[in-house]
């Protein structure tokens, strides 16, 4: 393991900004890139880098990785916000998720992702703790960006029980999944439960997904990890949608992962002040939870959850 | 009369209302949108003066216009720039989908009610680090139909720039994709009210009404713009963190090579770069806001080759 800073950028008044990454393995080989705090909220995706760091370590100090193996894990790359509570940089609020590929010539945030993306570039495959743009829980999954250069065949070494597949709206092109895949590395991106909290069970499912992955590629010869599933590969667009249509307090019944039949009631909305029931949020079809809207607070017209449909 | 556009239930007894004030009726349309970034209220100023101007000579009308407010009522009111509940930018949502989240939603329906306009106007003001002059900028794919528009406008420059995918889900870029020509106006600066500038854009809407045949009283002839595009505007970008203090006033003109401010370190008393202009011509966008960062925009010129 060797701890290195991949860049530093100053800051008026604060520390330096110094993005710093672990590698293991063969330091002259690209295999596999981590990333994963680029918000300031995305705790649990540090947890994970962190908890992956500690078993990549051992991995290598046992001489179970590859000779060809090289690995970079980049566990946060904007303590910046993190440290002041804010999810998008502190300065100007803006997204280094929405700046890739970057511009090293261009505004903070875009010089930011240059830089990372300089040294996230190269590698075979790409691997980002990601957390969504709509406050909710996600039964955890392999997610790809439809790009032409994706090959979802590979993200069945993960093992989890989803691979999911999404046609990019124009603002995803400026994220990292996407331009990492533009740029030739197969990029996945990790979804798990939480993003703003640790949660440990599905860190660790997280986790062994990543050293599964590193196993089915030929990358690590380590045994005795948990088997993967075999996964169900889905599109976006499959999943069915469950809008609000009150807003109010969501009391919600059913989970990420829970089976519900049609019409079951997966969540009520009751008047914040009364307690009065609103409304009944209704299972679409027979499926399995795949997101729930997390908030206690709900406005009309959320995405409160999406089923997947049993066929 | 005042119309609204969108009504959603918000959680706590309170709804999300997107609100229009329609002034004349039949013949032509033209929507004048602003607020979408909450913390820009330059376009307030125009709303307020146009609505009241209209009422006042409503005989001259002679088609319909729209005025849109605040198409970001949760931000403006909160001196938030995107939308609360969810810290995105709106102006990075306008697509069709009337299926999707709350935010989404927002966007179809506004869009919805928008489309058809002969013109439409999207006001904004910069954000509230940078002080730019009052422009025009269209997208190069749009230009030979919305150039000819914007020149009625009163501005100073109209700024004709590349297409960027990012950029397709703009408000203007979906309404223009969907045959509704739509100009974006950027004047002023963040949370402040420049009224010359609106004033100025006033008198601009009132040419292109004239133009369209929507007006039917003199207007007097309005300042012809620079039309320039990308490749005439050099940026500037801090080098180093600190303080910017410019040393050259907005919307002048600078030389090559010409000091156009300092970044300083408070904490030594030193002066850590002398920032340069890169090219000779109109110092159009000076920031304001003095802490600044590496890559922090600190001013565009045009004129410049880069």
């Amino acid at each position: 393991m060797k701890e290195e800073i991949l860049f530093t950028m100053e800051t008026p008044y604060r520390q330096p900004l110094s993005i710093r990454g672990w590698r293991f393995g063969n330091p002259e080989e690209k295999s596999l890139a981590v990333m994963g705090a680029l918000r300031g909220n995305e705790i649990q995706q540090m947890y994970i880098c962190g908890q992956l760091i500690q078993a990549l370590k051992s991995l290598e100090e046992e001489g179970l990785l590859e000779p060809e193996c090289g690995i970079l894990v980049v566990p946060c790359a904007n303590q910046f916000s993190a440290n002041v509570g804010r999810r998008f940089w502190a300065a100007d609020n803006t997204d280094i998720n929405r700046m890739f590929p970057g511009y090293d010539q261009g505004e903070t945030t875009q010089r930011i992702a240059a830089r990372l993306f300089q040294a996230l570039q190269g590698y075979r495959f790409g691997v980002q703790m990601a957390s969504f743009y709509l406050p909710g829980d996600f039964l955890p999954h392999v997610r790809m960006m439809e790009t032409d250069y994706q090959d979802v065949s590979q993200a069945e070494g993960f093992g989890l029980p989803y691979i999911l597949l999404r046609t990019p709206q124009p603002y995803d092109t400026t994220t990292l999944n996407y331009n990492w895949q533009i740029w030739e590395t197969q990029a996945f991106s990790l979804y798990t439960r939480e993003t703003d909290s640790v949660e440990p069970r599905s860190a660790r499912q997280a986790v062994e997904a990543v050293l599964r992955f590193l196993s089915a590629k030929g990358l690590s010869r380590q045994r005795g990890l948990p088997p993967g599933e075999q996964p169900v590969h889905l599109r976006e667009d499959s999943l069915r949608t469950v809008l609000s249509g009150a807003g109010g307090l969501f009391l919600r019944r059913h989970g990420p992962g829970d089976v519900v039949q049609p019409g079951d009631v997966l969540a009520e909305i009751s008047d914040p002040c009364t307690g009065q029931t609103m409304e009944r949020l209704e299972a679409p079809c027979l499926g399995r939870v795949f997101f729930c809207h997390k908030a206690q607070l709900i406005s009309g017209h959320e995405v409160a959850f999406r089923v997947l449909p049993w066929e | 009369m005042v119309e609204q556009v969108i009504r959603v239930p918000l959680a706590v007894g309170e709804d999300f209302i997107i609100q229009k004030n329609r002034l004349g009726q039949g013949g032509k349309r033209l929507c004048v949108v602003t607020g979408t970034h909450g913390d820009e209220l330059e376009g307030q100023y125009v709303a307020w003066r146009l609505a009241s101007l209209l009422q006042q000579h409503p005989e001259h009308l002679k088609g319909t216009v729209d005025i849109y407010p605040a198409t970001n009522p949760l931000g403006i009111s909160t001196m938030t720039r995107g939308i609360p509940q969810c810290d995105l930018d709106m102006n990075r949502t306008f697509s069709d989908n009337e299926q999707g989240a709350f935010s989404e939603y927002v966007a179809a329906r506004l869009m919805a009610d928008l489309v058809g306009a002969d013109v439409c106007l999207d006001i904004h003001a910069s954000n509230i680090y940078l002080r730019e002059i009052p422009q025009v900028r269209i997208n190069e794919n749009t230009a030979r139909r919305l150039v000819p528009l914007a020149q009625h406008l009163n501005m100073d420059f109209i700024w004709i720039h590349p297409a960027a995918t990012v950029l397709e889900s703009t408000l203007a870029h979906s309404l223009n994709a969907m045959d509704t020509p739509t100009l974006v106006v950027e004047m002023g600066i963040g949370m402040r009210v420049t009224r010359a500038y609106g004033d100025r854009l006033i008198a601009g809407i009132f040419s292109l009404m004239a133009h369209l045949g929507m007006w039917d009283a003199p207007v007097p002839p309005v300042s012809p713009p620079i039309v320039s595009t990308d490749g005439h505007v050099s940026f500037l970008n801090a080098p180093c963190p600190g303080l910017f203090f410019p040393s050259r006033a907005h919307a002048s003109h600078v030389e090559e090579g010409e000091e156009l401010g300092i970044i300083a370190d408070p904490l030594t008393g030193e002066v850590r770069e002398r920032i340069a202009s890169p090219a000779a011509g109109l110092l159009f966008t000076l920031r304001e806001y003095p802490v600044v960062y590496e890559g922090s925009l600190l001013a565009r010129v045009l004129g410049g080759s880069v």
